[in-house]
């Protein structure tokens, strides 16, 4: 979402317009902005202080909520690899194939965006029981998904998929097959020329797609809380951590945490747009 | 989303007939897995003890009265988001100023925000612990637990969805047309209605389908405002929950197919309005 960057001369903060309704429209954009986002968000930010620094920290290290957060982290940056890979394989198949059905597919992509979580989380749920249409042939094999961090990590990737897809496949369309073309006049195998010529210009695109699933994971709740099973230090998730603190009225160590997590995943994306900055200035 | 580039002939860029065929196997088999399958799960078990029985649960006050909630929730809080989203695309696009930048990327903030914490915030300002719990509970006045709290959570995650579609699409557009008609003598509201609306209108329906169908679907936000008050305040994704736990197996998954047939219908309507309307709706959906 860009918007059209005029240069405005010093001092002035604002350039004149033919146009009506600037005060009306602002105004309210700020008004409305403020009371739902703002204020509410800036409560997140203020309420853990009442704890005083060392309380904060001292919830954080709560052995329970350390091993939540690990757990929402790790099993985010999981999904988000595996969907990077498979991601990559449906968008190079939608963009680059031909095939009935490939409309539907297409769609198809868009279910987690569409799908409410909670019913994802049933359905999952039910799907990797023991007693499920897949957890009954896996338990056989002795794993088990339902109630363990394996299934946490089913979830996300459920969730996590679209991200990938959708932010590859206008990169993909667009670009031109020039590049690959010379590598191939140049004797590179296919291959060859993926590795060297594609791959590195769909860099920027595969870490936007797999930082916007890593950070969609880490807040999931609805899809995972049912397959997870909840079990105390094995497959709790932090988002949970603060329904139980909420639930218990510690309303300082719920905001600990959202705050915690809000703050992990704000550096974790300032550090891929960096990266992706850099990415690019290498090209 | 289909791309006119793809290759008729076999030319130096395509793939080996096997390497299409393992890539195309691999991606279907991926999707079918991991997105459809849970999919149909939801309708086999909502329907493995006949239509009829999945039917019942509809005939359940405490279902009647989570179906209309979610409703009223979405029917209050996908026009707040609408009136918000075209007073901001009508600022951020017809007029220059500074700090806008900032402002489009504070208006994107609740989707990096956890639906969990979207909900918490609202328990911290209105909650019986939060900032104004004790002055409302003096007043009489019900927000966290109660319809005002469910609606302003999922105002909250529905934010940024009508925004982010008209943005891009009137930046596209440019300010002349709005300009003439000014220039011509019309008021500010009629230019809006003649000129700007009807240039914009898909792309408005777009992420009004959008909005609408994450707010129907809302869970966690609303799970952590709502108190989970049985035909008061559970919505429908709520009520699911709440049957689930309660080993309702079948009504649970009748709701969560009514949730599921909800969502299909916003997938086959976007698919329509992409391929029907492409040029019209926001421009980063032009490819």
């Amino acid at each position: 979402m860009t918007a059209a960057a005029v240069e405005l001369p010093r001092r002035v903060w604002r350039a004149r317009s033919a146009l009506p309704g600037f005060g009306r429209s602002l105004g309210f954009t700020l008004f409305y902005l403020s009371a739902i986002v703002l204020i509410p968000l800036a409560a997140l930010v203020i309420r853990p202080w009442s704890l005083g620094f060392a309380g904060v920290v001292a919830e954080i290290e709560e052995p329970r909520v350390l091993h939540a957060l690990e757990l929402s982290f790790g099993a985010s940056m999981i999904a988000a690899f595996i969907n990077t890979i498979f991601g990559l394989i449906v968008a190079w198949v939608l963009v680059r194939y031909r095939f009935p059905g490939k409309r539907l597919v297409d769609a198809l992509v868009d279910l987690p965006f569409a799908l409410p979580t909670a019913v994802a989380g049933i359905a999952l749920s039910a799907l990797y029981a023991r007693n499920g249409w897949l957890g009954a042939p896996l338990s056989s094999l002795g794993i088990a998904v339902a109630y363990t961090p394996l299934g946490v990590l089913m979830a996300l990737i459920f969730i996590g998929l679209p991200f990938v897809v959708r932010t590859l496949e206008p990169v993909l369309a667009d670009a031109g097959r020039d590049a690959e073309e010379a590598a191939a006049t140049l004797g590179a195998t296919r291959l060859q020329a993926f590795r060297r010529v594609v791959l590195p210009a769909l860099a920027p695109a595969l870490l936007t797609g797999a930082a916007l699933a890593f950070a969609r994971a880490v807040g999931e709740y609805g899809s995972v809380i049912f397959i997870a099973g909840n079990l105390p230090m094995r497959s709790e998730i932090a988002p949970l951590m603060i329904v139980i603190k909420l639930e218990q009225y510690d309303y300082a160590g719920a905001a600990a945490i959202g705050m915690v997590m809000l703050a992990i995943s704000f550096v974790m994306l300032l550090a891929l747009n960096g990266a992706q900055a850099w990415a690019n200035s290498r090209r | 989303m289909t791309t006119k580039t793809a290759l008729a002939f076999k030319g130096p860029t395509a793939d080996s007939r096997f390497a299409r065929l393992l890539l195309s196997i691999i991606a279907i088999s991926f999707i079918a897995l991991f997105l459809v399958l849970p999919l149909i799960v939801v309708f086999a078990t909502a329907l493995k003890s006949g239509f009829g029985s999945a039917l019942e649960t509809f005939k359940d006050p405490d279902t009647r009265s989570a179906v209309r909630l979610t409703f009223l929730v979405a029917a209050i809080a996908v026009p707040s988001n609408l009136l918000f989203g075209l007073a901001a695309s009508w600022a951020i696009t017809k007029f220059d100023f500074r700090g806008k930048s900032l402002l489009v990327t504070l208006i994107d903030l609740p989707f990096s925000v956890s639906p969990v914490v979207s909900g918490l915030v609202y328990v911290l300002l209105f909650g019986m612990q939060g900032w104004l719990g004790p002055w409302l509970r003096d007043h009489d006045i019900r927000i966290a637990f109660a319809l005002p709290g469910i609606v302003l959570a999922t105002i909250f995650v529905t934010f940024p969805f009508v925004a982010r579609e008209l943005i891009p699409l009137m930046n596209d557009q440019g300010r002349e047309e709005e300009e003439a008609a000014t220039s011509l003598g019309a008021s500010g509201l009629s230019t809006f209605w003649r000129v700007t609306l009807p240039n914009i209108k898909w792309g408005l329906l777009y992420g009004v389908l959008l909005c609408n169908a994450r707010a129907m679907g809302e869970f966690g936000a609303v799970s952590v405002i709502s108190g989970h008050i049985r035909g008061l305040t559970n919505t429908m994704p709520l009520h699911v929950e709440v049957l689930y736990n309660d080993y309702q197996y079948v009504p649970a998954f009748a709701v969560a197919a009514l949730l599921a047939l909800l969502a299909l219908v916003t997938l086959v309507v976007k698919t329509f309005l992409e391929w029907r309307y492409a040029d019209e709706i926001a421009a980063q959906h032009r490819h």
